[in-house]
């Protein structure tokens, strides 16, 4: 190993680059706390958060190539959808569930992250089904390189596919069939778990009898990582190794991002049933979003004026999607029927 | 025009479409040096090599959702499933996925997917080696549901699956692999790339006095059947080959029972909620003033599925004889 290898990836970014981490991920934490206001309002039916998880989330978007990679994301992706390109208008549109809402045309429930001109693949609501699909996704590019279809060096093209799920979900036969199929044909692959702590009241000792998600990486031949979820450039670091291992064709990454949900599981459950308080306030502690911004201000690179400016921005972009989204039509009702099949292509 | 077996007219099949289009590749268990249990994929590993013959893990839901994630990135995955009974671990990626994906996304997202599994019983195959499936996923909107009975069809619905941008299951009546054998025009003749459209049904036999449907195995022997009942009886059948059972053909399921007022809907599948159900209802509802007689359904009894012992299996299957007493039977009525 060179010495430059030992140096941090996270240390080459620039100044810009945090700070287009950092807004990130308080745009999608004003955006997260507005969705549960309205839904106390009564004005939409259904929420699920993203609060908490940013750090692993955006860490993990900025590590590759967005908008040109796949992401196979999942309900809690706010704040990597928000890094891919999706909108606050877009959510709000979601959130509403109005007519041309952009994932479905108000078909799914909101969370429902999807763009095909982003590459970001919208899923369903069965937790881990996207992560053998996701292998899929890497051996389609592993295929378009070994058979002359795409050259490996084009940057244009997808060159990695990263999915995210809960450690919950890893219980599922999915998760082991898709990352079984990441070691065999040795995919560029990224499954990055978001390890919570719960699935909904579910405990992680209830799921699984190792200590570690990562841990089973061993069971693929591949690559487990455990990195502290709730620093951004400690996660960024990590995903942006697992980048490289697999543009450089050696194969698939296992990352568990051992992180905290700050809310209940969604606007229809409550926690206080399964965890204590204390609990959630020794979490509110290790937020993420502080967290970074104080290490950006100690490293002097936000200015405590500028990080008032970022919030006065976030509530005027928040306020204004809510509003345009409000203002827009919902679908009309045989828009229920439409896009069952694709269309046949002409010729062949 | 050569006479070819079904199973040979599904491998030229895959073969024409591998040569035509580079994004096409097959995955299942055994489909490499093996050729396929069936030796459906036989000279196919050899021809186009390991990057295009993959043998997949022992492991249903990840042969078909990797040919979902491979088809979202726009190749044409053909998978195949070793025995329509062992589908059953994919049902989730096919319905909840597969099968939505075009919808849930407001068209954002297709799935051209073709998943082959032979199917069907009177092969000593037992209970877990002689599925019919087809009745769970012609229940399903957004997927389509092929079944051949004849090699001409075979390879060219094999073709439009292919080449149509939606999930295809393509289920062969592996009784018939072998001993169902036709006519099929010889690639490099002119008609050679001919394709069959997927939703149309097919006359395999004209006839005035009653309709009856099948599909697969049961088309090939209701078929067999017409051709005792008009020598022994005097009684001339219709035959619609059904061909797709998703997108159904309504049209000529409709304009034949108009024709001769009586129907009979054949299927190996055990009776109850299978397919038949969805063509009497079907006639009931849109032909009802054509009707002389009630519609009938000949299908395996309701049992788990189909016995292993020669008579157990025997008493099991509809054949040529059984389906031609329910022809006498409803002719008579
Ligand atoms: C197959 C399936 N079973 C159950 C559910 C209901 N469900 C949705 S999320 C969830 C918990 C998931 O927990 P985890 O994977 O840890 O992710 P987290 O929500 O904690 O981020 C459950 C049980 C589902 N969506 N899919
Ligand atoms: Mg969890």
């Amino acid at each position: 190993m060179t010495t430059d290898a030992l140096v941090r990836a996270s240390s080459r970014l620039g100044e810009q680059t945090l700070l287009s981490i950092y807004w990130t991920m308080l745009l999608s934490r004003r955006l997260d706390e507005r969705a549960w206001a309205l839904h106390r309002q009564g004005k939409i039916h259904f929420h699920i958060s993203a609060m908490g998880q940013e750090a692993a989330q955006v860490g993990a978007a900025f590590a590759i190539q967005r908008g040109v990679d796949y992401v196979n994301p999942y309900y809690r992706d706010l704040a990597l959808s928000i890094a891919i390109g999706i909108t606050p208008f877009d959510i709000m549109m979601s959130l509403f569930a109005k007519q041309g809402e952009y994932s479905s045309g108000g078909r799914q429930m909101p969370a429902h992250f999807n763009s095909r001109r982003l590459n970001l693949v919208g899923g369903s609501s069965v937790v881990a089904t996207q992560v053998p699909q996701t292998a899929g996704l890497a051996f389609a590019i592993k295929y378009r390189q070994k058979t002359g279809l795409a050259d490996p060096a084009d940057a244009t093209q997808p060159r990695v596919a990263l999915t995210c799920l809960g450690e919950g979900s890893t219980s599922q036969g999915e998760w082991h069939e898709g990352m079984n199929w990441a070691g065999v044909h040795r995919l560029p692959m990224i499954c990055l778990v978001q390890n919570n702590a719960y699935a909904i009241s579910v405990p992680v000792d209830s799921q699984m009898a190792v200590a570690n998600v990562a841990d089973r990486a061993a069971g693929y031949g591949i690559p487990g990582v455990v990195v502290d979820g709730n620093d951004v450039l400690a996660v960024y670091d990590a995903v942006r190794e697992a980048v490289e291992r697999a543009y450089a064709g050696e194969g698939a990454t296992l990352i568990e991002a051992k992180t905290y949900r700050l809310t209940p599981h969604s606007s229809d459950d409550d926690d206080r049933s399964y965890r204590t308080r204390e609990e959630v306030e020794l979490w509110k502690g290790r937020d993420p979003i502080p967290r970074f911004r104080q290490y950006l201000q100690a490293e002097g690179i936000l200015s405590p004026e500028q990080a008032e400016a970022y919030e006065r921005r976030a509530r005027v972009e928040v306020d204004s999607a809510q509003a345009a989204a409000e203002a827009a039509p919902d679908p009309s009702p045989e828009e229920a029927l439409g896009a069952v099949y694709a269309p046949a292509e002409g010729g062949s | 025009m050569t006479q070819i077996t079904l199973i040979e007219a599904i491998r030229r099949g895959m073969d024409e479409e591998m040569a035509r289009d580079p994004r096409v590749f097959l995955t299942g268990e055994d489909v490499g040096v093996r050729g396929g249990v069936f030796r459906a994929t036989q000279g196919l590993f050899e021809k186009y090599g390991p990057d295009r013959v993959i043998d997949s893990p022992l492991a249903e839901l990840s042969i078909v959702a990797v040919g979902i994630g491979a088809a979202l990135a726009e190749l044409r995955p053909i998978c195949e499933i070793q025995f329509a009974d062992f589908i059953h671990p994919a049902f989730n990626q096919i319905v909840s996925e597969a099968a939505r994906f075009y919808y849930r996304t407001s068209g954002a997202w297709r799935v051209p997917l073709v998943i082959r599994a032979p199917y069907g019983g009177g092969v000593s195959g037992g209970l877990y080696h002689s599925q019919s499936v087809e009745a769970f996923y012609a229940h399903v909107p957004g997927l389509k549901v092929v079944i051949p009975s004849t090699p001409y069809d075979a390879k060219g619905l094999l073709k439009s699956a292919v080449r149509d941008p939606n999930p295809v299951l393509f289920f062969e009546p592996k009784k018939g692999y072998r001993a169902i054998k036709g006519d099929v025009p010889d690639a490099d003749s002119p008609e050679g790339d001919y394709t069959v459209p997927i939703g149309q049904a097919r006359v395999a036999r004209e006839g005035r006095d009653l309709s009856v449907y099948a599909y697969g195995m049961m088309a090939h022997y209701s078929e067999k059947a017409a051709e005792i009942v008009a020598r022994e009886d005097g009684i001339d059948v219709e035959v619609i080959d059904l061909r797709t059972l998703l997108p159904l053909d309504k049209a000529a399921v409709l304009a034949s029972v108009r024709k001769t007022g009586k129907a009979l809907i054949v299927y190996e599948d055990n009776l109850t909620m299978g397919f038949g159900a969805e063509i009497a209802a079907l006639i009931a509802d849109e032909a009802f003033d054509s009707l002389d007689g009630p519609i009938r359904r000949l299908a395996g009894p309701d049992v788990p599925g189909v016995p292993y012992a020669h008579t157990l299996q025997e008493f099991y299957m509809p054949n040529p004889h059984t389906i031609a007493a329910a022809m006498r039977d409803l002719a008579a009525y």
